[in-house]
């Protein structure tokens, strides 16, 4: 923040005049990389499939009205299994991720070596998509909502983990001062000074995670991972777009009511 | 009751922020800590409970030296000494009763604490010493619906149902406007004459601790530079301790404003000359 002289006259400016030529010119380069990456990507396109994608639209959404409602009693137990493998999923990947958040937080780790285990473990967890473990594991467990289950649990380990161990490093750390200097015991201050400041958030990014589940556990079919998606897959399979036309309404609506109940859930814990 | 000897802290950062402290406290004794921003007040009261760990020398509550025990031994010489801190440090989403009765951990097993049974003993004291501390009503309030004093009030009742020996009291008044502040000072002040308690409080305000305490203690850069009754501020101690300033204004300056009792004109007069009542 320099304070340059001109005359009698102090002008202070952000940055001195070189760093200041330096900033445009790293401006300058991202935009030319944003223009070079667009021709790019242009010349990679085959633009004759674009030339009639309007028709290709429309003829499809053409196929999908009207939905097709006669399939929609036998959708819904695929339906109900997909609410379940989000349901127990999340449960498992929140009973497994909520000591591991412990361990991760810096102020509440008892050991910097266990802490940095389970930042492995969340860390692994996150970088592998609930598809590709739904993948994984039905190749390991066999194809059905039990590898369903597992994948989202795997996938929500790292994601709850993470939120939550951010959340305890966040807190006051005076009300864990006061109880420890009241001789209090770990678990007691835990108990007591912790987890109450992290449990709005906790409730909170649990039923995030729930939500996001719900609208996972409906691709995890196309893996053969059990639920909604598997009929959904066979659809589009047939080219029965009436079918497939359906079933989106009936993820559609699913996801309304998961929505209500996570922001009701939210307004509660406050 | 308390007594430190050769007490030094050094921080990782390499500041020295306590040099040598030898202090006693006998029992019964309230005695202010008094010093600059960043002259280790802070400091040598967490070391007594170890919230901070002392570099070197000891700390004896009782005969028993506290920078020596451990685990189990250490949470048992923690509940004797109360702490009460500027900020209250309540937990916020915690009701006022849980608050005052986390004082009552360290006596009670982790299970029957998380399952909220505390011996009906333990429940009784709570309320009546949040009726000492004039909050007997609001028992069942959250701790974020009250005002700074009143989580100060809670403060000081989690800190007394510990039956404490020693009372640790970090700038209880810090945060407060300048009558709460008179009231939470003469409350505490109170409680521990009448509970036969010593009491280290860290404190800004000299006037403020001129009124109300036995003893000061001058801290300048980590270092004792006065010990003595509060009539023996003047001045020359003032300037050991505080540095260079006009200091005939001290008393005047800081509480000319909207404060009731500064207006008896017995805090007006020159320091040294209060008397502690």
């Amino acid at each position: 923040m320099p304070l340059i002289k001109h005359g009698d006259q102090p002008v202070w400016k952000k940055r001195q005049p070189l760093q200041q030529y330096a900033h445009w010119a790293g401006w300058m380069l991202g935009g030319m990389l944003f223009v070079w990456c667009w021709a790019l990507i242009s010349e990679n396109t085959i633009w004759e499939f674009l030339y009639d994608a309007d028709e290709q639209a429309a003829s499809l959404i053409g196929r999908m009205i009207p939905p097709d409602w006669s399939i929609t009693g036998s959708l819904m137990l695929p339906l109900w299994d997909t609410i379940n493998i989000a349901t127990v999923g999340t449960v498992m990947g929140i009973i497994i991720a909520f000591p591991l958040a412990f361990l991760a937080a810096r102020n509440t780790t008892p050991h910097p070596a266990l802490r940095a285990v389970a930042l492995a473990i969340i860390v692994s967890s996150r970088s592998i998509n609930a598809l590709i473990w739904a993948m994984l594991l039905v190749t390991i467990v066999g194809p059905g909502s039990f590898a369903g289950m597992l994948a989202i649990a795997l996938r929500s380990i790292g994601f709850v983990g993470k939120l939550l161990y951010e959340a305890i490093e966040e807190i006051h750390p005076t009300p864990v001062e006061a109880l420890s200097a009241t001789g209090a015991g770990r678990g007691q201050v835990l108990a007591w000074a912790v987890w109450p400041q992290i449990m709005p958030a906790f409730a909170g990014i649990c039923v995030y995670r729930w939500d996001i589940n719900i609208r996972e556990a409906t691709t995890l079919g196309l893996v053969g991972a059990g639920g909604i998606g598997l009929q959904m897959n066979a659809s589009i399979n047939n080219l029965a777009w009436g079918e497939v036309a359906t079933v989106f309404v009936l993820i559609f609506a699913t996801v309304v009511v998961s929505e209500w109940v996570s922001a009701k859930v939210r307004r509660a814990m406050l | 009751m308390l007594k430190l000897t050769g007490l030094s802290k050094r921080y990782d950062t390499g500041d020295l922020a306590l040099s040598d402290i030898t202090l006693e406290v006998p029992a019964g004794q309230v005695m202010a800590l008094i010093g600059p921003s960043g002259a280790g007040k802070s400091t040598l009261i967490r070391c007594v409970n170890r919230l901070v760990e002392p570099t070197s020398g000891s700390v004896m509550l009782d005969g028993q030296d506290i920078t020596r025990v451990r685990g189990a031994k250490l949470r048992q010489a923690r509940r004797q000494i109360g702490m009460i801190f500027q900020n209250h440090a309540l937990v916020e989403r915690l009701s006022v009763m849980e608050n005052v009765l986390s004082g009552r951990l360290a006596y009670t097993g982790f299970w029957r604490s998380f399952l909220r049974k505390f011996p009906s003993s333990d429940v009784k004291q709570a309320l009546n010493l949040l009726e000492r501390v004039g909050l007997e009503t609001m028992f069942d309030k959250r701790g974020d619906a009250l005002s700074g004093g009143q989580k100060q009030r809670v403060g000081i009742a989690r800190a007394l149902v510990q039956n404490p020996k020693l009372l640790l009291v970090d700038e209880p008044t810090a945060s407060l406007d300048p009558k709460t502040s008179r009231q939470i000072m003469r409350l505490i002040c109170e409680l521990c004459r009448e509970q036969q308690l010593a009491a280290v409080i860290n404190i800004h305000d000299v006037v403020l601790a001129q009124q109300f305490v036995d003893r000061v203690v001058g801290l300048r850069a980590g270092k004792l530079v006065f010990d003595g009754p509060p009539s023996g501020l003047n001045e020359k101690t003032l300037t050991d301790i505080y540095g260079e300033e006009d200091w005939s204004a001290a008393g005047t300056d800081q509480e000319e404003s909207d404060e009731p009792v500064a207006s008896t004109g017995e805090l007006l007069k020159p320091i040294g000359q209060g008397s502690h009542p």
